[in-house]
């Protein structure tokens, strides 16, 4: 199993030799795993979105590499749009793209972009539909005349339906009510699962990145502060909370009850984890804690 | 590519040319260009040109801005010089063909170019240095003794205000969709004029959408503020002509009529040599 995607020394400077230059991100180094669910997480600036705009080559870095599948990807400019289709990319608020008359054309959109022969944009059409919990009845309709959620979820097919070997979302959920976020999150995971697409989310929602994620990078001030295995991370919540981040409830909980004297693990970051936790503290932790 | 444009770019600052009032500095700007076209000898350019260099100094704007807000009208400039450079007639000095060069030609062209980079460098540099707000709310009190003419001054200014307010959002929107379309694949930096135009339905499309629900969202909030158009409307900021103002509108206004009076000058000067 190789490396979907690896940055090297990867910087980017807005606005380079102007008094407003800005560094939004610098010196990243990582790579990821084909077939892992990464989630990246940091606090608003922090450069979350400048790095992954950078993995299917809308952003030139300023220095650095970006390499997809051991490719670099600026390696020749004119082969840029290769990796375009390497990596698809939903960005924030993806149901201001939409644009065609119906949704099945617009869903349709990316793979004739691919060159791809009508009924095989017509297969994954239905397939990226079916996997974003679309009706087949669904297709025919005006994308403006659906609801919020309809077309969060219309923009996210747009992007499946071309098969990315890495699917890139920028906070899929925000805006979204509960429920329209967990049905959208779920249909990712499940998506993810079912085809073994290597998955990027972004997103601020601790809660969200450590249900679904089995690692995730976190981000402070262009850099990287963290990364490693979810479960590493929020062993190490106290300095998420520095950073300015928050952790899940259920993490809180465990923390409020180690500062209260309990010599529990804080690695817990959701509820199933924490009961089994418990028990095991209930079971043989009575002797060591004092 | 969208972010090179400066139309309206401001670069905040402290100088004595950004707190000048911008009523004042709107009319010495006109002054200045009307005054490029009655000094349009050597002299007269030079000094212009002097001013310009002194002003952009005093604010404190980079070298690299005056370039990059003349950068898209290079063209423009170069096909004007080209132009009085082959079609002012004279004594030619250079010939090819039924093309013909003269010394009249090659002075006017430089000149002319010269001028017109005065002009986008003096237009610029009141644009640079007072924010879009500032500006309208003076062009509106510049237009308003027309308003007993019924003519609509404030209504205009807020239209402008409103624009000058969107451009960027705007910049930035069709930058956003753009990208993502990319990401979906479309071409829209190559392929032949009928390509790109088709290519570009995916942007305006959304681009339209949300410039109309952005207009239906700002209508509503200032409804809700109770936007009633010009009529009794107080300001939080008052424009006030003080003493430096005075001062500096003198000061101006004196350079400008030496450059006015640079031809004569000039004409002294070239006898005295002769």
């Amino acid at each position: 199993m190789g490396a979907i995607i690896r940055t090297e020394n990867l910087s980017y400077v807005y606005n380079p030799a102007m008094p407003d230059a800005t560094t939004a991100i610098s010196d990243i180094s990582f790579e990821m795993q084909e077939h892992e669910f990464l989630g990246i997480i940091g606090p608003t600036g922090c450069g979350k979105s400048t790095l992954i705009t950078h993995f299917n080559g809308l952003m030139r870095p300023t220095s650095g590499k970006v390499l997809i599948d051991g490719q670099d990807i600026w390696a020749d400019k004119k082969e840029i749009r290769k990796f375009r289709f390497l990596t698809g990319l939903v960005f924030q608020y993806p149901e201001y793209q939409l644009f065609e008359e119906t949704v099945e054309k617009d869903i349709g959109y990316g793979p004739r972009n691919m060159g791809l022969s009508p009924q095989e944009v017509d297969e994954r059409v239905r397939m990226a539909a079916d996997f974003c919990g679309l009706a087949p009845e669904m297709l025919s309709r005006s994308p403006f005349e659906l609801s919020g959620g309809q077309k969060r979820r219309v923009a996210i097919a747009g992007v499946i339906a071309m098969r990315p070997r890495l699917l890139v979302l920028d906070e899929p959920a925000a805006g979204l009510d509960p429920e329209g976020r967990d049905t959208i999150l779920e249909q990712i995971k499940s998506y993810h699962r079912e085809t073994g697409t290597s998955v990027v989310l972004v997103s601020h929602s601790m809660e969200d990145v450590a249900k679904y994620a089995d690692k995730v990078l976190v981000m402070k001030d262009g850099g990287i502060a963290m990364y490693d295995t979810t479960q590493q991370i929020f062993a190490r919540a106290q300095e998420l909370l520095d950073i300015g981040l928050s952790v899940p409830q259920i993490t809180k909980v465990f923390l409020r009850l180690r500062e209260m004297g309990l010599a529990i693990d804080t690695d817990v970051y959701t509820v199933k984890y924490a009961a089994e936790t418990v028990l095991r503290f209930a079971e043989g932790g009575d002797g060591d804690a004092s | 590519m969208l972010r090179d444009i400066t139309i309206g770019q401001h670069l905040p600052g402290s100088s004595p040319l950004h707190r000048l009032d911008p009523r004042l500095k709107i009319l010495l700007t006109i002054a200045f260009i009307v005054m490029l076209f009655v000094g349009t000898n050597p002299l007269g350019i030079a000094l212009s040109l002097l001013f310009l260099l002194f002003c952009y100094t005093l604010a404190r704007i980079p070298a690299r801005m005056m370039w990059k807000s003349m950068k898209p009208l290079i063209p423009i400039i170069a096909v004007t010089a080209i132009l009085n450079l082959l079609f002012i007639p004279g004594e030619p000095i250079f010939k090819v063909w039924i093309l013909s060069i003269s010394l009249e030609g090659v002075r006017y062209a430089i000149l002319l170019a010269v001028r017109i980079v005065a002009l986008i460098l003096g237009a610029s540099l009141l644009t640079y240095t007072t924010s879009p707000i500032i500006l309208t709310d003076a062009i509106e009190r510049l237009l308003s003794p027309l308003a007993r003419f019924r003519f609509p001054a404030h209504e205009l200014a807020m239209m402008m205000t409103i624009a000058l307010r969107f451009i960027p959002t705007l910049i930035e929107e069709t930058d956003k969709i753009m990208s993502a379309q990319k990401a979906r694949g479309a071409e829209l930096d190559n392929g032949t004029l009928v390509q790109r135009v088709k290519a570009l339905v995916p942007v305006l499309i959304p681009l339209f959408l949300s410039a109309f629900r952005r207009a239906d969202e700002l209508a509503l909030a200032m409804e809700c503020r109770c936007y009633r158009g010009g009529e009794g409307r107080t300001r939080l900021r008052q424009l006030h002509i003080g003493p430096s103002d005075i001062v500096m509108t003198l000061l101006c206004v004196a350079y400008f009529v030496l450059i006015g009076f640079s031809g004569y000058l000039y004409g002294l000067l070239a006898g005295a040599l002769a």
